[in-house]
């Protein structure tokens, strides 16, 4: 993996890295729980054939900020600016978890923003029968197998480079977390649901099937409130980060969606 | 010196197998194992406690704010407080809760705190924590990114609506209240004696000094794991350049007196063990949100104790050893001598002005509770009483009425008044 090319763009007056690699139309990305520590063989299949345009929301892995986001609309807010400061214009958009609530909550909000969405797995929504899992309230060491179906590899995604600051490193991913735990906590109704209908661009739903975070029934319910057309993809093998546990399954469903 | 009577309210009736079939005393505890019908002989022997070291002579008695836990039955501590402000005259009346964040509005608390205050004459002591994340972010759902700077906006909505002399608007960040006017005010002018129960961070350290407050360290585990901790705060108010007047600090003491240290051995440890087996054993899943700790707290390293309290029960199938117990020095035990000079070395070693006695912890008995404190009443705390009182004045002390002004709670006689 040859690494991206970075730059920044200003949410709030805080810089927030903008990473990107590849040819073509492009792509944009909002990363899920953890952010992104470092780039993903995910991206770099979507790099094979498009410009993919990766922008860190405040508070995850090259993005501060967060702390001064209080309310759902302070979120919203600071997404547009982000996305359209990276230069999301009518584009295509990719958002993962996290970032996929985020992404969805943008394309509601400004519809003109974007052209085609593709969702995986993201939070907002809650089902009393299944309520999502807590991540914040894990056992020492039970994350990774909660997050993903290859526990190793998320292990690895998020493991301090070697010569790297680990005391700094596990301070940023901590900062990770809490950012997702401001948007999140306690991981209610959102209200997106309520919003969905705003969504009126074609919309692909990845979900793992695997998914132990939030169960694969959620999948539906976003396709049900969507306006636009929506399709539905379960990822087999697949947890809460699909992309990160599947990355060629979930880049082929991407591909059909986009070419 | 001051020697303060504190109540955590357990709940005596965990069963012995607790650690091994139950997941957590906090959050989680199952709620099968409380029973309404005990709980109420509970909490009025529990109130007969407070009231008994009152009328002992203690300088204060003390409650606290926990949450779904086994081992703190007072989600309102200012319930009990009102309680004790009718059957007691002289002791300070110290509420080292409210969770400051856990209200909406925060007015609720510089009300409720207000009417303690008229009630007792002047007696409270108002303390507020930040609450433990178990308390805070589980038990209440509260985010744990914005716990601290809600903390902090609401104290400053508490403390204006007890000074100001107008209705006034308060348009902060998260509380916003076009007319904060609180009746009652509070007795105590400008405001009750203000405490910060809080962990081992520098910030709460500066913010006490800075706001001229009391910081307490309520530690489950005794002066020698709380001497770190201690000092730290000495360190910092000396390069603020504050004085080492020991009234700016408290610390909480677990403690057994008997005749002698043979019969305080075998009247303590049983309570000793139910507390730290059974009360302590706390999930870990829930002591670290994300958030909770600011980021400069994660760069010192500072553990709070019930994130250790949290990791020992992780990795320990049983609950501290007695042998533990008393060699880490958790609990304070021996004959009323060898007690006041254990403590006497405690106050000065740590240089604590408030010292706060647990005498009653863990499934320990109304009985033993009492005769634990009228030992310490009788024989210890003669001993202790004057110290530290050469040098220093303690500034952050209640002021109440004075006893003739005061008011004597009596029955209603319905003939006089038509008489």
């Amino acid at each position: 993996m040859s690494a991206p090319a970075e730059r920044s763009v200003s949410v709030n007056g805080v810089p927030c890295r903008i990473w990107e690699k590849g040819q073509g139309s492009p792509v944009f990305y909002l990363a899920g729980i953890a952010g992104l520590p470092r780039w993903t063989p995910f991206l770099d299949r979507l790099a094979e054939r498009h410009r993919v345009v990766v922008p860190s929301i405040p508070g995850f892995p090259g993005a501060a900020g967060h702390d001064r986001l209080d309310q759902p609309l302070d979120w919203v807010a600071a997404v547009l600016d982000l996305l359209e400061g990276a230069g999301l214009a009518g584009g295509d958009l990719i958002g993962a978890s996290v970032g996929g609530t985020l992404a969805a909550e943008a394309a509601a909000m400004a519809p003109g923003l974007v052209r085609r969405l593709m969702l995986i797995a993201p939070f907002g929504l809650y089902d009393k029968a299944s309520p999502p899992a807590d991540p914040w309230a894990q056992k020492p060491g039970t994350l990774p197998a909660l997050l993903s179906a290859r526990p190793e590899t998320y292990a690895a995604f998020v493991a301090p480079p070697e010569g790297s600051d680990v005391g700094e490193w596990s301070i940023a991913a901590t900062r990770a977390g809490e950012a997702a735990a401001r948007l999140l906590w306690p991981l209610g109704d959102t209200r997106l649901e309520r919003r969905l209908h705003r969504i009126r661009c074609p919309t692909l739903i990845l979900w793992g099937a695997e998914d132990k975070v939030l169960r694969p029934s959620y999948a539906e319910r976003f396709a049900a409130g969507i306006a636009g057309k929506s399709t539905l993809r379960l990822i087999p093998d697949a947890g809460h980060l699909a992309d990160l546990d599947a990355p060629g399954a979930a880049a082929e469903a991407v591909f059909e969606a986009l070419d | 010196m001051k020697l303060m009577w504190f109540h955590l309210m357990p709940y005596t009736r965990l069963p012995e197998d607790f650690r091994e079939r139950h997941n957590s005393v906090w959050v989680d505890l199952d709620r099968r194992l409380f029973d309404p019908a005990f709980a109420h002989q509970l909490y009025n022997e529990f109130m007969d406690e407070l009231e008994y070291a009152a009328a002992l002579g203690f300088d204060a008695i003390c409650v606290n704010e926990h949450h779904s836990n086994g081992y703190g039955l007072m989600p309102s501590p200012n319930l009990i407080a009102a309680a004790l402000a009718r059957r007691t005259s002289e002791a300070a009346i110290c509420v080292l809760g409210n969770s400051l964040a856990l209200y909406n509005p925060p007015t609720r608390v510089a009300e409720e705190m207000a009417m303690i205050d008229c009630i007792s004459g002047g007696r409270l002591i108002a303390g507020f924590p930040v609450g433990t994340p178990m308390d805070t972010c589980y038990a209440y759902g509260q985010n744990p990114s914005q716990l601290r700077a809600r903390y902090l906006e609401a104290h400053d909505l508490v403390l204006e609506a007890w000074t100001r002399s107008e209705t006034f608007a308060f348009n902060g960040r998260f509380n916003q209240q076009r007319y904060v006017n609180i009746w009652p005010q509070p007795l105590q002018r400008p405001h009750p004696p203000i405490w910060i129960p809080g962990g081992g961070s520098v910030e709460t350290w500066q913010w006490c000094a800075a706001r001229d407050y009391v910081y307490c360290y309520l530690s489950y585990f005794g002066y020698k794991a709380g001497r770190e901790t201690m000092m730290g705060f000495w360190r910092e108010m000396e390069r603020l350049g504050k004085d080492r007047n020991p009234y700016r600090a408290g610390f909480l003491q677990f403690v057994g007196v008997a005749e002698s240290r043979e019969e305080a051995m075998r009247l303590y440890k049983e309570p000793a063990e139910y507390f730290y087996g059974r009360c302590l054993h706390v999930d870990p899943r829930y002591a670290n949100p994300p958030g909770y700790n600011s980021e400069a707290t994660q760069r010192a390293k500072i553990t709070s104790q019930v994130s250790l309290a949290a990791q020992r029960s992780a990795t320990m199938t049983g609950g501290a050893t007695w042998d533990e117990i008393l060699a880490k020095g958790f609990v304070i035990i021996g004959s009323p001598d060898e007690v006041a000079e254990q403590l006497r070395t405690v106050a000065t070693d740590l240089n604590v002005g408030h010292l706060m006695l647990l005498l009653q912890f863990g499934n320990m008995s109304r009985d033993l509770a009492g005769y634990n404190s009228r030992l310490f009443a009788e024989r210890v705390l003669p001993q202790l009483r004057g110290l530290f009182d050469d040098a220093w004045q303690d500034r952050w002390w209640p002021t109440p009425l004075p006893k003739a002004a005061r008011a004597v709670p009596q029955p209603v006689d319905a003939r006089e008044a038509a008489e």
